[in-house]
């Protein structure tokens, strides 16, 4: 299946990937899969748990390998593209919140390809960590820990992290998971203004909701691409019952989508 | 001050103290890796295998720093491979190759009886017999070490805090993981004479366990752990002298000791 999410040119594409077949020894996860993401969009993956996403993910990010066919970021092999082109936000869930890092310590890692060996900050970088750090709100705990921030402000130092090196390319995985619907709202809006400086965004995250009021494209993917077009367009109850499995019930309200489960738990209704 | 200057007096104790200076900072700095990478098991099984490669070197004439060299390096190699192409998982993999190789050596020892004392020595340390080779071999790897870790300072810290983002960023993590696994290999059979192969794991440990708790900060914990490792050589060496019992117990009781305590300032430092 291909799906070509903008006519582009070859040297105007952000990933590219052709005919790609990737899996777990004998588990094939997705096989055969083609598309295209130009440079400047901002796009969500969506779908239910175990589908692939997160190996999709790092299939383009270059970490996990491919059985068949070919990954391209801005036209260079995934892997081999020049440190600095990619920013990376893991889920949340995966940070080691025990480890002595201060919020200052994880910003920094964003720099560490930039070719210096000496341990300490340079002057240069430490304008570009302040910088950063005080578009995303976090300049005033620079030095607190990590575990010691909120959920928002810990969102937005692994997002510091991955914008300090002035990426072209920026990629998340499961961003507005773990943390409160307020944060998730700001967290969108953030990326939206940082789309709006030209870098192209792709994440993964399985609130339907979210993704339908603030993002421009969305991939429904379940082990292989199921759809892909704006969220007003393809959250029907077709493609996402075909991605989820399941009965879906989409109501438009005053030019919002709201997407629920059709079968909810009534708790009042047991007996017990 | 004549009480601190008399164990002076005597040369075993200068050798010891120098040693066990080196040996403290030396374990402080590589335990926080240690630590922090969750390879608390791994220094211990290191030692194990270190010992063993050092009696199977004596049968073929090597000298106990050849040895221990070949078979930890061989052991780390193995535990990398059987961990990489293996749903096994690491701590299982030392289990098996580090005590496999510590095996061998015990078969050694028990059929050929003539190097029992320096067996002996290398299980709970001989810093009364350390010789100058000993010390010039501290000294060399604890330099290397350190200028190792001041150069890979900025790969090792991301690599250790998120070994999957830092691959993503760039960072090349494998030669990372090799080049610690060398280090700490090193580390290991230089600090064998001085606490001895059943005291090495708590020397890594202690100092890098006790600094976490001082501090939040990576770069502090190094600083704290390193120092902390120097400061518990000099005091256990002394507490030796005084009770006239082996270094390497005294030099792991008052690592302990000082564990305990940051254990209780910990919360205080959190009010």
């Amino acid at each position: 299946m291909r799906a070509t999410l903008r006519s582009d040119t070859p040297s105007n594409l952000a990933i590219r990937l052709a005919n790609v077949t990737a899996g777990y020894e004998k588990n094939v996860v997705f096989s055969d899969l083609s598309m295209e993401i130009a440079c400047g969009q901002f796009v969500g993956i969506v779908g239910p748990t175990a589908c692939g996403k997160t190996t999709l993910l790092k299939t383009i990010l270059g970490v996990h390998p491919v059985i068949s066919g070919t990954v391209h970021l801005h036209n260079h092999i995934a892997g081999q593209i020049k440190p600095g082109t990619v920013g990376y936000v893991p889920q949340l869930g995966s940070v080691d919140w025990t480890f002595p890092v201060t919020v200052e310590e994880v910003i920094m890692m964003g720099l560490y390809t930039n070719g210096r060996i000496w341990p300490w900050i340079s002057k240069s970088e430490r304008k570009s960590i302040h910088a950063i750090a005080d578009q995303l709100g976090v300049y005033g705990s620079l030095h607190q820990h990590i575990v010691d921030i909120s959920g928002g402000q810990q969102q937005r130092t692994f997002l510091a992290r991955a914008l300090v090196s002035r990426p072209e390319l920026l990629i998340l995985d499961e961003p507005t998971s773990g943390v409160d619907i307020k944060t998730q709202h700001e967290v969108l809006h953030l990326l939206g203004d940082i789309n709006r400086e030209g870098i192209t965004i792709l994440l993964t995250t399985h609130d339907l909701n979210a993704v339908a009021s603030h993002l421009p494209w969305v991939i429904c993917f379940n082990r292989g691409l199921v759809a892909h077009g704006r969220p007003n367009d393809i959250f029907t109850n077709e493609i996402l019952t075909q991605t989820y499995g399941g009965d879906i019930v989409i109501v438009k309200h005053e030019g919002h989508l709201l997407i629920a489960n059709s079968t909810p738990l009534n708790f009042m209704d047991n007996p017990h | 001050m004549e009480f601190f200057l008399e164990p002076f007096e005597y040369e075993f104790f200068r050798r010891g103290l120098l040693a066990a200076i080196m040996v403290g900072a030396l374990c402080g700095i590589v335990g926080v890796y240690v630590v922090l990478r969750g390879m608390s098991y791994v220094g211990h099984g290191l030692s194990h295998a270190a010992i063993g490669g050092a009696i199977i070197g004596f049968t073929f004439n090597l000298n106990f720093y050849t040895g221990a060299c070949i078979m930890g390096l061989l052991a780390v190699l193995v535990i990398n491979q059987i961990t990489k192409n293996n749903k096994i998982k690491m701590d299982a993999a030392i289990g098996i190759v580090t005590t496999a190789i510590f095996a061998l050596g015990v078969a050694i020892v028990s059929k050929l009886r003539n190097f029992k004392q320096n067996f002996e020595a290398a299980l709970f340390g001989n810093i009364l017999g350390l010789t100058d080779q000993d010390l010039m071999i501290i000294a060399c790897v604890a330099t290397i070490t350190l200028i190792t870790l001041f150069f890979s300072y900025r790969t090792l810290l991301f690599s250790t805090f998120d070994h999957e983002a830092a691959r993503i960023f760039g960072i090349r993590t494998e030669a990372a993981e090799f080049l610690f696994s060398l280090l700490l290999t090193l580390s290991v059979i230089a600090s064998l004479n001085v606490v001895g192969v059943t005291m090495v794991a708590a020397t890594l440990i202690a100092p890098a366990m006790t600094a976490r708790m001082l501090t939040d900060s990576f770069s502090k914990m190094l600083l704290y752990s390193t120092l902390i490792g120097a400061i518990t050589g000099i005091i256990g060496m002394y507490l030796s002298y005084i009770f006239n019992v082996a270094s390497g117990t005294t030099i792991v009781l008052f690592s302990a000791l000082v564990f305990s305590l940051s254990l209780l300032i910990k919360p205080l430092r959190n009010r």
